[in-house]
């Protein structure tokens, strides 16, 4: 399992990397082997408000959909099209295929480290 | 937790995720994903653990009248070897299951059934049966690996001789052998492709199994789970007890038609289904032409008005679109009717076109 040291990561395997006031949003490396193959994702547009700890996308495998949990409340100031076209570019490299960036961000859940994320990812395999 | 097949432990070794089918513990996918465990079995070759699918002797004097009268298909005029397809019906003419009957010899047939239906089915038949017969659960003796694609053929003839491999498809050799271990070979499928399926004793599961992969090495042969056994059979448009059919569908709704027999004396069912007539609803194909994918159990409409349902659906991925079949309203089943699925709340865009949405080139 791939974690990255830049960024921060949520009980729903979502990561978020924050950069001047602007949040990114994504799909952990364990979520995407779990999810299996991606075939589609379906994602907010660009000004839509999302609010932390529900659903603002959903991604599907071939076997079954998952909803995607964002971290933080706030606006949608960006989507990543790319995806919409290409949705294996999440199992192909999960860091880099963000989903959403959120900015305007009034709310956020409590965030794990890489390594705190690993821990609760290999406690909840056991 | 459910029920282990013989190679419950070769799978986790292989790195298979585990998930519950049917009551058993079996592998949804092996690490290298259902894409490509798809895409082996219709370029190459794919091997599946279907151990779980359950087996029942029938036999005796009354062996043929018994499955006459239980079944819709016809199972007169049958060769040693043959294997028909068959629902079952209830009396009210819904499935109580689908299932394969194998002629053995004369009085002795062979029977395979669903997992998840196998007691019930096992129950149905001694409520029905009469005469001189006995049914057989013998499924726990069994396992069962389908070896599935278009080298499927030339593998297996690695490990046996040409005439212990059936010629025809829906034919089987029994007591045979294959790389040395007793088995039945059966030229039958759930893929769309051709391949075989191999019937032995639990305790030679693992041996075959990995005689079969390395046999396979070279065409490419790997490891496939029921993540792959759907999607192919999706892709094929084969259907699926439980989605396509089930107590409450009828052979004749599930476009499974060719498989009664309207013409045979009597069998359960028969009275109901010659009451119903014309079926007023109709297994049809969908393609998604918008964008999502569709799943089972979601409402199809047109023009607004709900005509059905969706029975299966997922991502193709031989055909690289999403697919499903549903069940609708006969008026509304013309090949390239507009309508629309609602995909948890958002309308997405299909067309109904023929069945089946693959079909292998001879």
């Amino acid at each position: 399992m791939e974690l990255r040291e830049d960024r921060k990561y949520t009980k729903s395997h979502e990561w978020v990397r924050e950069e001047n006031g602007v949040f990114e949003i994504g799909l952990t490396d364990y979520a995407q082997s779990e999810l299996g193959d991606l075939v589609f994702v379906n994602l907010p547009q660009e000004g839509d408000p999302v609010t932390v700890e529900e659903a603002f996308a959903d991604v599907e495998s071939v076997k079954a959909v998952s909803d995607v949990y964002s971290p933080v409340s706030g606006t949608v100031s960006e989507v990543n099209e790319e995806l919409l076209d290409a949705p294996e570019k999440i199992n192909e490299s999960p860091y880099d295929a963000w989903l959403v960036r959120v900015t305007e961000v009034t709310e956020q859940e409590d965030l794990m480290t890489a390594e705190e994320y690993q821990a609760f990812v290999e406690s909840n395999q056991e | 937790m459910g029920k282990k097949t013989p190679l419950y432990d070769a799978h986790v070794r292989a790195g298979g995720k585990i998930v519950l089918f049917g009551g058993y513990d079996l592998p949804v996918q092996y690490p290298t994903g259902v894409i490509q465990e798809h895409t082996a079995v219709r370029q190459k070759a794919g091997l599946f653990d279907v151990s779980h699918m359950g087996e029942i002797l029938c036999e005796g004097e009354d062996a043929l009248a018994n499955l006459q009268q239980l079944l819709t298909n016809d199972f007169q005029n049958m060769t040693d070897g043959q294997a028909r397809y068959s629902p079952m019906c209830t009396e009210s003419g819904g499935v109580v299951d689908d299932l394969i009957v194998y002629k053995r010899a004369d009085n002795r047939y062979f029977i395979v059934v669903n997992a998840s239906n196998r007691e019930k089915d096992f129950q149905w038949m001694l409520q029905h049966q009469f005469g001189q017969v006995v049914f057989t659960d013998v499924s726990d003796q069994y396992a069962q690996l389908a070896v599935q694609g278009p080298l499927a053929l030339e593998i297996i003839r690695k490990l046996t001789s040409e005439e212990n491999i059936p010629q025809k498809n829906y034919h089987a050799v029994f007591d045979t052998e294959a790389g040395g271990i007793p088995c039945i070979i059966s030229r039958t499928g759930y893929t769309g492709e051709d391949g075989v399926e191999l019937y032995l004793a639990a305790e030679n599961a693992e041996k075959m199994w990995n005689l079969l992969l390395e046999a396979g090495k070279e065409e490419g042969l790997i490891p496939c789970g029921l993540g792959a056994r759907d999607t192919l059979r999706m892709e094929a448009s084969m259907p699926l007890y439980g989605h396509e059919m089930d107590e409450t569908i009828t052979p004749l709704e599930a476009g499974l038609g060719f498989f009664v027999r309207m013409d045979k004396a009597d069998f359960i069912g028969k009275a109901a289904l010659e009451a119903q007539g014309t079926p007023k609803r109709k297994r049809v194909g969908l393609k998604v032409t918008g964008r999502g994918v569709i799943r089972e159990a979601q409402d199809v409409y047109v023009d607004g008005q709900k005509i059905g349902h969706t029975t299966s659906g997922t991502h193709c991925p031989y055909l690289g679109y999403p697919a499903g079949m549903a069940l609708l309203d006969a008026a509304y089943t013309a090949p390239g009717t507009q309508v629309e699925v609602d995909v948890r709340g958002r309308r997405v865009a299909a067309e109904i076109v023929p069945l089946p949405l693959y079909k292998r080139a001879k």
